[in-house]
């Protein structure tokens, strides 16, 4: 399955970053994570057939929580995200991904 | 949100006048609200703050700019880019400061003034536009740099140009946050 969370625990990835983009992986899953200028971090886990989620990231970014979390008035910034529309429109993205198989 | 996109031109340029002459009220209410100049000009700067830390992922998102590497460069950002995109202006830079951490912003045309004439002479402190300061300073904070953010001329209070003075606080090598 695909994991979306947003938290904080990277003391290892402090390499520096050129976009802000990086992605590793285990023999188990492969991890994508996308780090803004504003120090939000998104995080994408996927199996290990997925290339590169960057697009997928940004999207999220952009056009998801932008448009429905940062320009919402009740969501106070960088609290833990309540909107239900944000979550339904992002569980509805993921699924829409490609690489999406249910299990 | 959704936009058709052929009226998208008309749509912005609706919009802005409503925004200029919001804003107008905004600040006639301020006035109405507050006795001193000081406290409609501060708060005018927290309301910016409160716009800044979210406009700042808005910008983010919408330019796709990478980090800045220097003041200057973060000066330049603002300018040529976060005015041009959400005032329609650019602003010219100057470094004021040897240190390197001092910056002007001298603006043109402000589109915000576009139906003020001249400031009424009880309300002769008044900062017409301090929300743009505290804009400017509550994005740049969201990017992890202190600044102090202030006019330093006014075209509504008789000076020649408008100067929006930037004073970074911090050195970059500061700026690697430990969370």
């Amino acid at each position: 399955g695909i994991l979306l969370k947003f938290r904080e625990f990277f003391g290892l990835l402090n390499a520096p970053r050129r976009d802000g983009f990086v992605s590793f992986h285990t023999s188990k899953y492969r991890l994508h994570y996308l780090e803004t200028p504003s120090g939000l971090r998104l995080v994408l886990n996927t199996d290990l057939g997925v290339g590169s989620a960057r697009e997928a990231l940004q999207h999220i970014y952009s056009n998801l929580f932008v448009e429905l979390v940062v320009k919402n008035p009740l969501c106070p910034p960088r609290a833990p995200v309540q909107s239900l529309l944000f979550r339904q429109r992002l569980d509805a993205f993921v699924r829409s991904l490609p690489y999406f198989g249910p299990r | 949100m959704s936009r058709s996109p052929g009226r998208k031109q008309e749509n912005h340029k609706i919009s802005r006048e409503l925004f200029v002459l919001t804003y107008g009220a905004l600040v006639a209410q301020l006035c109405k609200d507050y006795e001193k100049d000081e406290d409609v000009n501060a708060c005018l700067d927290r309301m910016g703050y409160s716009i800044g830390i979210r406009l700042i992922d808005d910008f983010l998102a919408r330019s796709a700019v990478k980090k800045c590497r220097s003041y200057s460069e973060t000066a330049d950002m603002i300018a040529q880019v976060a005015f041009k995109m959400y005032l329609g202006v650019t602003p010219s830079v100057n470094c004021s400061s040897a240190t390197g951490n001092e910056f002007s912003l001298i603006l043109d045309k402000n589109p915000l003034v576009e139906f003020v004439e001249e400031l009424p002479e009880e309300r002769a402190s008044l900062c017409y536009c301090n929300l743009l300061c505290g804009v400017i300073r509550g994005a740049l904070e969201m990017v992890h740099l202190a600044a102090e953010v202030s006019f330093l001329q006014d075209r509504l209070k008789g000076d020649a140009v408008t100067e929006i003075g930037i004073t970074f606080l911090r050195k970059p090598e500061d700026r690697k946050h430990r969370r």
